[in-house]
């Protein structure tokens, strides 16, 4: 489309693409002639098909044969068959309550803190980007400002978001600083376990929640102005409107962004492992870790068991992802957004 | 200016304040202050030398003790105000400190030492922008080297993700063939499988096609994104097929078709994938961490991490280096603010 009027610059940029599509051409006519029209979707999707073949479809498979080998070889043929062993480790409890009384038990620690970690930062995270989203869409001056102030973490990288509030929770930091100025004395936040585990929860709420907003937020944009302006001619007070119009419409794309949250708790890894690297002892030790600890981790190398305890993640994550595309379908049926 | 008053003062039901006014308010004050204050106090703290940055309790800006030549010294001297015993305050510069008493002298008079009590003395302090934290890191550490692989590493990835992905796309949305369905499905169910499921038996794919330590091992497991796929599908759907027949009478191969029409044509949509493909490169973490183990492949992110464990207290160096990485982010958002975030609500990205 070189007549479509684009900038000169852009133009003599494009050059190099435009001589090597250019290029290619002849031999790709000379395969068309051979494979005809429809052969040519072939070539069209084999560098996608190939790369995802060989670096997700094919680890997929692998991940069930690595769960039944023992080990710290990494190559598959040097690995000896155990069966399900690894599968019984990881199950093998005195009492599943107590984490102290398996054979592996970092990995149910990494369980119960992960499972803590998910309910405990969904509630917030859906209770926060409401509450800011309902704010949003209230008639704001401004309304794009507002929406990239809270929008502006989600993009930081997680490594950054880790070590922004790795400095201001330290001994000399920011929130010291501001409870001295109130009278307290510092104190080690970073050190304690339940402080720890608290603020892996604040900080990834802080990292994405502009994201879940933002989607919210779309969705009540689509709710019809005029179901409010009914209800208020009916005298209906704000409060059962919101009960009554907003949440009922606003459900499927509330949905929704609970099982990506859900999704997206459950492999909670960067940020945390920034903050706190899973400590102070393995208070905010989270799954992902475990299974990368177990896995790449010198002296504890495992690879077997790393895969059989990812292949129980994966399960759960299969499940949420299946009940996210029901949900996501059932919604572009109803018609809206 | 009086849209801006009308505004401020607009409230809920048009007398008096709602109690959700203020909500709003505070909520969205608040917000400003938790969502910007954090990354502002980073960048504040950035230009701290190591001394102000050990200090409780901080300050907002960053300051430095002066420092004074003084006849008869080798280094230079820290600039003190001190309360004499006659209850004079004079300007002296240390020059040692003994238990609770320091030694100082007059930088006029450098003959004579004057012990002062410590608690009788307050450094004399200017603002200074410790730009060191960030020129020192690009000589002493490997940080241009971490610097250029994280660029290597996010622009040949999006620009193989945009080649592939609009390939798939294309195939997908404007030829019939047996599979098709199959096709889709198969990268549907990519989201299923995450890098923290797979990553034990990738690690092993790709250090048995000798990618270990080398970042294309990095590149090449991301680059086939299945929400690539799906936006630039949804998209080419909406160009009509007229167009593609068009083109064939005209003799076109279907290469040109693809690389002359439907590309082109394509632009917005792959605006905003190049622009979470970036976002998302620049920002991995996990799999450059296992994939690199040497030193001089690291990407900024991996060597940020790995520093701020080894050296807890430079902190000075990681701030600037934090920094340094958050700028390409912070570019984004600034300039393609509008449309990453009504990308994100069209499409449900990321």
């Amino acid at each position: 489309m070189d007549e479509s009027g684009r900038s000169g610059l852009g133009q003599i940029a494009m050059m190099p693409i435009h001589f090597l599509m250019g290029v290619l051409d002849a031999p790709l006519r000379w395969l068309q002639r051979a494979t005809g029209i429809n052969g040519m979707a072939a070539f069209f999707l084999l560098p996608n098909m190939m790369i995802f073949g060989v670096f997700v479809l094919l680890p997929f498979f692998i991940n069930f044969a690595y769960s039944m080998t023992g080990g710290t070889a990494l190559f598959l043929p040097d690995r000896s068959f155990v069966g399900a062993d690894q599968y019984a480790r990881l199950f093998d409890c005195g009492s599943y309550i107590d984490p102290g009384s398996c054979a592996e038990d970092t990995f149910w620690t990494a369980v119960r803190n992960t499972g803590w970690f998910v309910v405990l930062q969904v509630t917030l995270m859906i209770l926060v980007s409401l509450v800011t989203a309902l704010i949003l869409n209230r008639e704001l001056m401004a309304r794009s400002f507002w929406r990239a102030v809270f929008f502006f973490p989600v993009l930081l990288s997680p490594v950054v978001v880790g070590l922004i509030w790795k400095w201001i929770l330290q001994r000399q930091g920011l929130l010291n600083f501001g409870l001295y100025s109130l009278g307290f004395d510092p104190y080690v936040w970073l050190n304690d376990r339940n402080w720890s585990f608290a603020a892996t929860i604040g900080v990834s709420i802080w990292a994405h929640m502009g994201f879940y907003t933002l989607i919210l937020l779309a969705g009540l944009q689509a709710i019809p102005k005029d179901l409010y302006e009914a209800a208020e001619m009916d005298g209906t007070r704000p409060a059962r409107a919101f009960w009554r119009i907003t949440l009922p419409l606003l459900m499927p794309n509330l949905l929704v962004v609970v099982v990506l949250v859900l999704i997206r708790a459950v492999q909670i890894f960067d940020e945390v492992y920034v903050l706190t690297g899973g400590g102070p002892g393995t208070s905010t030790l989270y799954l992902t870790q475990y299974i990368y600890e177990t896995g790449f981790a010198a002296q504890l190398r495992n690879p077997g068991l790393a895969a059989a305890a990812s292949i129980l993640m994966g399960a759960v994550l299969v499940v949420l992802t299946l009940l996210q595309l029901g949900l996501g379908r059932s919604e572009k049926k109803g018609g809206r957004k | 200016m009086s849209a801006i008053v009308r505004f401020l003062t607009r409230r809920r039901g048009g007398k008096g304040w709602h109690w959700t006014d203020i909500v709003t308010w505070a909520w969205l004050v608040g917000g400003l202050l938790i969502m910007f204050g954090p990354a502002v106090w980073l960048v504040g703290s950035s230009f701290k030398s190591p001394a102000a940055l050990a200090e409780f309790p901080p300050t907002i800006l960053p300051y430095v003790t002066q420092k004074v030549t003084v006849e008869g010294y080798d280094k230079p001297l820290d600039l003190y105000e001190a309360t004499l015993e006659d209850g004079s305050t004079v300007v002296l510069a240390e020059v040692r400190r003994i238990g609770v008493t320091s030694q100082m002298v007059d930088p006029a008079k450098p003959g004579e030492i004057i012990k002062v009590n410590i608690a009788k003395r307050t450094p004399v302090r200017e603002m200074s922008f410790a730009t060191a934290n960030y020129t020192e890191p690009f000589t002493h550490f490997d940080f241009v080297r971490y610097l250029w692989n994280s660029v290597f590493v996010t622009v040949t990835a999006t620009l193989i993700t945009l080649i592939v992905n609009s390939m798939a796309a294309f195939a997908l949305s404007k030829y019939e063939f047996r599979g098709r369905t199959v096709a889709m499905l198969v990268i549907l169910a990519t989201l299923m499988v995450p890098l923290s499921v797979i990553m034990v038996p990738l690690y092993s794919i790709v250090s048995a096609l000798g990618l270990f330590n080398n970042l294309w091992g990095v590149i090449l497991p991301t680059v086939a994104t299945p929400t690539g796929v799906f936006i630039l599908r949804q998209y080419m759907l909406t160009i009509p097929d007229e167009l593609v027949d068009a083109a064939r009478m005209d003799k076109a191969s279907e290469w040109q078709i693809y690389w002359r029409i439907i590309l082109p044509l394509t632009a917005p949509a792959l605006a905003v994938l190049a622009i979470f493909s970036v976002v998302w490169r620049w920002n991995d973490f996990l799999w450059p961490l296992i994939v690199l183990s040497r030193k001089e492949l690291y990407t900024l992110q991996v060597g940020l991490s790995i520093y701020s464990g080894e050296l807890n207290v430079q902190w000075h160096f990681i701030l600037a280096m934090t920094v340094v990485t958050m700028i390409p982010v912070v570019l984004v958002f600034i300039f393609l603010q509008r449309f990453i975030t009504t990308g994100i609500a069209g499409t449900g990205l990321k």
